[in-house]
């Protein structure tokens, strides 16, 4: 049980800096996820907290105390890693005890947290196997539950479902889920896929070249992006950008238009719209309608149907793309004209930098 | 003709014959024997498919055959005759086998024999763990890879030279010119000699017994396991009874290291000092082999998936028990291929004693034992039986090694 403060974390190789100075608050308990593409920091950053990197500047909190120079065991955490990195020369039971033998506690406590770790995980039958004889999902396990026979006070997770098949990944990640509500012990999360993310996480962390573009619960970042990047991160498919011209700003709406856009009343949300000056139009692809009064027009590309969906690829009439989500089962032809229609409201206007 | 040139000329021959053999004979296959065209091409490309691996190997099995499988058989009927004047023979059984172990310089060859069996193979592995493990963490790790390993280019009769300079004694009033003589005249009964002659080889000596003693706790317990087939355990017992009898007299010659007269000032003929004139000798092997261990033992412990090792490191390992817990039994197959390749290497050993002290003072050993006999005293019968004696134990390392060489690569 800890909270964790990152307060200007910074990290370089060399001349190269890789966490340009990171500012996170993590509450106890809490389900905290860094997302963001490869390249971002967010590995380097868990493993900073891990211990496994030094941290160059800033510091480091852990329930209260500043860790930045404790060694990994001193800081109370547990990881698991995207390649489960369990032991191949020892058994499950020996896995899951590790920690507790290098700590020196006795046969009857290893026995007693090692059989509570398995009953939680569900895996009392694997116990005596090797690990070669697991496969990838039990193998995953084997690794959280050594985190879990640690009781640490963070666990910490390295993209750990990277490496299972898609299904195998959902019924996972619900198990994670699980085990945060059961154990309600603080949680870092790593992963590149924003499902899980979204999911999963209390609160979720944007990453992109080594700095937070925005920290926020799931559906506050699904629906209030701070950025071009973060509203072009989550939610698939990703959200339409279009360039659009502002015709005319007043107070904290702003009239804009593009040669397929007829013009259109949209909130600024406070960012430093101009008339006169380029802006690019953020819209959804789930929140677009067909209509006949529509304000946007095209000609479908491809059309993928799902079932419970159908995805649409349109050309607009300046050239640009669009991708339409229908939440239904659509049947679209090629080269077939389409009006579309949004919602103001869920549009989201930004400066032509981000 | 200069011998350069010879040797440059037979290089030429001997390559260009091998290269023609194999593309002459391929192209006689393909091409007259079982040509791939006309109506039975396709039975005919067959056929030279079964033949070609047995046409590449021919040379091969042609030359092992003749100078390895044959020289075996020769040497077991050998070692079951007797010469006698005016170049008959004449079987005698198994007397030439009873003669020898009657012979106490064989048995002392046995002795000394088993004596390198323990010491280099362990010596070698443990240093070139060490090696291997200390290189990957410094900056000039491959310099001083480079440096340990270059021993393995030097051939076992120059090293023995090397060594033997090293060991090289003057007269009392000459300049020395071995090394360890040169240090060994720089004591002079003071309080550093008491320090490094006396305390450091019996803290040494101590530590050893304590590590020792460690083992044959670990082994009892896991004897004690359950699991264990009753076969390992019979063989486990055993190496910890002879770790304990080890442990036992280390202690017992820490105390008499303490108390020992030592003869300050005096040149030492090192080579002629019973019994720890073996170690002399060991050490030039175990200087050779080291660099093979590290070589081997380092790429070893660079495939060991790094994740784990973290994963060690958070959950609170120490660096040794990282090392003892985490690395070494990832790479023991690794370990026991190279343990066991030294220990054939050590099985062998001939050129080191031979160039040194000739099997003198107490430091034969088979392979040399074996030279004495059948060239010095020309006892093929005595030679040949020695002979087999070695392959007697080399055989089942050599299997063992096998079997595991090829484990490890699967």
């Amino acid at each position: 049980m800890a909270d964790l403060r990152l307060k200007g974390l910074r990290k370089s190789y060399g001349s190269a800096e890789v966490i340009r100075g990171v500012d996170i608050d993590i509450e106890d308990g809490e389900f905290v996820v860094f997302v963001g593409p490869s390249g971002c920091g967010k590995s380097t950053l868990l493993r900073m907290i891990a211990g496994l990197e030094d941290i160059t500047s800033g510091t480091l909190e852990i329930g209260g105390k500043r860790v930045n120079d404790a060694q990994p065991k001193e800081r109370g955490v547990a990881m698991v890693f995207q390649s489960y990195a369990i032991f191949p020369h020892m058994s499950v039971r020996e896995n899951m005890a590790f920690g507790l033998t290098i700590a020196g506690a006795s046969k009857a406590e290893k026995e007693q947290k090692v059989a509570e770790a398995a009953r939680i995980l569900q895996m009392e039958h694997l116990l005596d196997r090797r690990p070669s004889q697991l496969s990838g999902g039990q193998r995953q396990r084997v690794a959280i539950g050594r985190a879990i026979t640690r009781n640490p006070s963070v666990f910490l997770f390295d993209e750990p479902l990277s490496n299972l098949d898609a299904a195998l990944r959902m019924d996972m990640r619900m198990e994670i889920g699980k085990l945060h509500s059961q154990l309600d012990t603080t949680m870092i999360y790593v992963t590149h896929d924003q499902v899980e993310a979204m999911t999963l996480a209390d609160k979720i962390v944007v990453l992109k070249d080594g700095e937070v573009m925005q920290i926020g619960s799931p559906m506050e970042l699904y629906h209030n992006p701070a950025n071009l990047f973060v509203a072009g991160f989550l939610g698939a498919p990703s959200m339409n950008f279009l360039q659009v011209d502002v015709l005319d700003v007043q107070g904290e709406e702003a009239k804009v238009s593009n040669p397929s856009l007829e013009p259109i009343v949209v909130k600024t949300a406070g960012r430093p719209i101009e008339a006169g000056h380029k802006a690019t139009l953020g819209v959804r692809p789930q929140h677009l309608r067909v209509s006949e009064t529509g304000q946007l027009h095209g000609n479908v590309t491809l059309a993928e149907r799902l079932g419970s969906e159908t995805v649409a690829d349109l050309r607009l009439d300046d050239g640009s793309k669009l991708i339409a989500a229908f939440a239904e089962d659509k049947i679209l032809d090629v080269g077939q004209r389409l009006s579309l229609d949004f919602d103001s409201d869920a549009a989201h206007l930004f400066p032509v930098d981000g | 003709m200069n011998p350069a040139l010879l040797g440059l000329l037979t290089i030429v021959i001997g390559v260009g014959g091998c290269v023609g053999y194999f593309y002459f004979s391929n192209v006689f296959l393909d091409k007259v024997l079982f040509p791939a065209s006309g109506p039975n091409a396709s039975r005919n490309i067959n056929r030279a498919n079964k033949i070609r691996p047995w046409l590449f190997l021919a040379p091969a099995l042609l030359a092992l055959g003749l100078y390895l499988a044959y020289p075996v058989f020769e040497t077991l009927r050998l070692s079951f005759l007797e010469r006698l004047p005016g170049g008959r023979t004449q079987f005698v059984g198994f007397d030439n086998y009873t003669r020898m172990f009657a012979e106490p310089k064989f048995m002392e060859a046995l002795r000394n024999n088993m004596l390198w069996l323990i010491v280099v193979p362990a010596g070698s592995t443990a240093f070139g763990l060490l090696a291997a493990q200390l290189t990957d963490r410094i900056s000039w790790g491959s310099v001083a890879k480079s440096l340990i390993f270059m021993p393995m280019a030097i051939s076992f009769v120059g090293a023995a030279v090397i060594f033997k300079l090293v060991y090289e004694t003057r007269p009392e009033d000459a300049q020395q010119i071995g090394v360890l003589n040169a240090l060994w005249l720089r004591f002079d009964g003071g309080i550093g000699s008491f320090i490094f002659l006396k305390i450091v080889p019996a803290i040494l000596l101590l530590g050893f017994a304590a590590a020792l003693a460690w083992i044959v706790w670990v082994t009892i317990r896991k004897i004690r396991e359950p699991r264990l087939a009753s076969g390992l355990k019979i063989v486990f017992a055993l190496l910890a009874l002879l770790m304990a009898y080890i442990a036992v007299s280390s202690v017992l010659n820490a105390g008499s290291v303490l108390t020992a007269e030592l003869d300050y000032g005096t040149p030492m003929t090192w080579l002629t000092i019973p019994f720890w004139n073996n170690f002399f000798l060991m050490i030039v092997l175990v200087w050779i082999q080291t660099g093979f261990a590290m070589v081997i033992l380092s790429a070893a412990l660079r495939g060991i998936p790094e994740e784990t090792i973290e994963a060690a490191i958070i959950d609170g390992a120490n660096p040794f028990q990282i090392f003892f817990s985490i690395k070494v039994p990832q790479i023991m197959s690794t370990i026991v291929v190279v343990w066991t390749t030294i220990t054939i290497a050590t099985l062998k050993v001939f050129d080191i004693v031979f160039a040194m002290t000739n099997g003198q003072w107490e430091t034969q050993v088979l392979a040399n034992y074996m030279y004495d006999k059948l060239f010095r005293a020309n006892d093929w019968g005595v030679g040949s039986a020695s002979a087999m004696i070695i392959m007697l134990l080399v055989t089942p390392i050599l299997v063992w090694n096998v079997y595991n060489a090829r484990k490890e690569m699967r």
